[in-house]
């Protein structure tokens, strides 16, 4: 099973020079990871909408990236489009396909239950990779898409060409990040956490709450939908069978609740805590003792199971939790206690914030 | 008389076979401080619910300045200028006081995404002055010393006042409020009935309030509705009411249910 987001190479690591490089690789994994996080934050954290198909809008991006900026098919492949467009305009493309489908799934089910749009993203995910890989002349099938232009790859060498990667990923993830910190620390965010914690209350504050979930629903699958245009370039070739459930969804779920859902900055730290678990548990798989060593990608993915299991009984708030102020137009008056009296505090076991809103 | 503010006219809601609202008719004058009361599950809130939107009536009109608004959603009730309270504070637990209150600000334009990332300096400037309006309300409420606080950190009769606090900040021209004494110590209570009466008089909103106790009730409205089993039993001045017969037997009748 491919690592979605890993071309790691274990073999390299006892030098110098293959550190670098699983540093630089491993930083340009977690910059795209954290880039979905803090789009789950604007649906998970700020609104209470439960995507589970996160995957479906990162795949999305990729494939309209791919589809924008390739050439044309020829007869070996079958594929539409093909526009040999910039790759930043792909990108832009991925963002909107991202938000399109979010408004599509959105349109039926945000005005219904929470669980009613759970469900629907699951089946989403599910169907567009089973068109992507069996859809006659659409999307090549099966065997992907490959030989993705990449982002300035006539600026420098190849060997060096990872620290352009890594950089250009990590200032994308910087101004996504100011993004959402830009709109959800807003009067628009304290609309979204009312809507979250209490829709009656938000209804009877005058808010239309339909319309605030779905502009959030269509933010956050539109910078979901950007992250998989930056992976699908990074990577230079991408298949249906890559965009699995466990590394798209379920992985960067792991990192909301990890790190904090309602905290942009939890979000990323999330991103980069479990992404460091994840990634690196195959780097002592050849100091630990045989079998175990054999069997690491199955024990990882049991202790991930059991961390999200720990910080939605003991830890519901994550390593950083939401602040009581919502606006960044307001004065930062009531600053939080420091990470470690929070953390502190966690431990002893407050009870567990209800979510629920009924 | 001038043409009432709110008319309920024949308002019918079920659950089930249960029928909470059974073809309820009163209306409410405007400038007036009208008392809705009745023995438990007479129906009350479910009134309330359905012309504030949070229901849709199975049957019957509510009219709102002279406008049918039967069956809107909540967000379009609330933009004519009727607000409600919740007979259990419906409070935002992890939000501060402050921002609690100015969530229900009118026509904020850093509520909209576009604003925000487009022109945030008028975000800021309108946050600005919802803030200091806020903090006015907080203090008339005796809340200011609080603003910061999450809400959650509040007492039972702390939140009834927020809830009060919250309601004016949506500048109603009708104003619901479900049982703003209830569970309230009887000082705070008191003050509370002050605070009602300030408020119309200084805001020139319309009050339509549910209320438990009798006293409470008579001693602030101007004019009592009283529901028994989803239907109005009566309509006029207190003293007029208070001393009907039937409306004694349906509050014995539900005192020793
Ligand atoms: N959401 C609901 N679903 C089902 N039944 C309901 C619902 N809301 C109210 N009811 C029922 O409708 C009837 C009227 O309830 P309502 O809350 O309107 O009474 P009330 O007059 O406000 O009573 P109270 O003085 O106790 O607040 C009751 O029998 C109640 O059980
Ligand atoms: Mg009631």
């Amino acid at each position: 099973m491919p690592d979605l987001l890993a071309p790691l190479d274990t073999l390299y690591l006892v030098t110098l020079a293959g550190m670098t490089n699983w540093s630089v690789g491993f930083v340009t994994t977690i910059a795209i990871f954290g880039i979905v996080v803090l789009a789950m934050n604007v649906q998970w954290g700020y609104t209470g909408i439960l995507n589970f198909g996160v995957v479906a809008f990162f795949m999305v991006g990729a494939y309209t990236s791919a589809l924008l900026t390739l050439p044309p098919a020829t007869g070996f492949s079958d594929y539409i489009l093909g526009l040999e467009l910039p790759i930043l305009v792909g990108w832009a493309g991925g963002a909107v396909a991202g938000g399109v489908l979010a408004l599509l799934v959105g349109l039926p089910t945000l005005r219904l239950r929470l669980d009613f749009l759970a469900i629907a993203t699951i089946g989403v995910a599910a169907i567009l990779r089973t068109v992507a890989s069996s859809a006659d002349n659409l999307v090549n099938r099966g065997r992907g898409m490959n030989g993705l232009p990449r982002l300035f790859n006539d600026l420098v060498d190849g060997s060096d060409y990872k620290w352009v990667l890594m950089g250009t990923t990590l200032i994308t993830l910087a101004l996504v990040y100011l993004l959402v910190r830009a709109v959800t620390a807003s009067p628009w965010g304290r609309v979204l956490r009312a809507i979250r914690d209490n829709e009656a209350t938000a209804q009877a504050a005058g808010k239309p709450t339909v319309r605030y979930r779905m502009q959030a629903f269509v933010l956050g699958g539109a910078i979901m939908g950007l992250a998989g245009a930056v992976y699908a370039h990074r990577v230079g070739s991408i298949s249906p069978e890559a965009f699995s459930d466990l590394f798209g969804t379920f992985l960067p779920w792991t990192m909301l609740i990890v790190g904090g859902a309602g905290n942009n900055r939890g979000a990323v730290l999330g991103a980069l805590v479990v992404g460091f678990f994840w990634f690196g548990t195959p780097l002592i798989q050849e100091d630990l003792p045989g079998s175990l060593g054999n069997q690491v990608f199955v024990w990882r993915q049991f202790a991930i199971g059991l961390l999200v299991v720990v910080f939605i009984l003991w830890l519901p708030k994550g390593l950083l939790a939401e602040e009581p102020r919502v606006s960044r137009f307001l004065p930062r008056t009531v600053a939080g206690p420091p990470l470690l009296q929070r953390l502190r505090d966690r431990f002893r076991g407050r009870p567990a914030e209800d979510r629920s809103g009924t | 008389m001038a043409e009432p503010i709110l008319v309920v006219d024949r308002l019918e809601k079920r659950f089930g076979g249960n029928r909470a609202v059974d073809g309820a008719t009163f209306s409410v004058a405007r400038g007036s401080i009208t008392g809705l009361i009745g023995p438990n599950g007479a129906g009350k809130t479910t009134c309330f619910n359905c012309i504030a939107g949070a229901l849709r009536p199975d049957g019957g009109r509510v009219t709102f300045e002279g406008q049918d608004i039967t069956g809107l959603p909540p967000h379009r009730v609330f933009e004519r200028g009727v607000v409600r309270t919740f007979q259990i504070p419906q409070e935002l637990g992890g939000m501060t006081v402050l921002e609690n209150v100015m969530l229900v600000a009118r026509d904020h334009p850093g509520e909209h995404f576009l604003e925000v990332c487009l022109r945030p300096w008028r975000a800021r400037a309108r946050e600005e002055a919802v803030r200091v309006q806020a903090l006015e309300i907080l203090r008339q409420v005796a809340l200011d010393h609080l603003a910061l606080q999450p809400a959650r950190n509040l007492s039972g009769g702390q939140r009834k006042l927020l809830e009060l606090a919250r309601a004016l900040m949506g500048e109603p021209k009708l104003l619901l409020l479900d049982e703003p004494s209830a569970g309230v110590n009887p000082t705070l209570a008191q003050r509370l009935v002050d605070d009602i009466r300030a408020i119309q008089r200084e805001r020139d909103v319309t009050i339509l309030v549910i209320g438990h106790d009798m006293d409470v009730v008579a001693r602030l409205c101007d004019t009592l509705v009283v529901m028994t089993s989803g239907r109005v039993l009566v309509e006029g001045p207190p003293d007029e009411v208070l001393n009907n017969t039937e409306v004694q037997e349906a509050y014995l009748g539900s005192q020793y249910r």
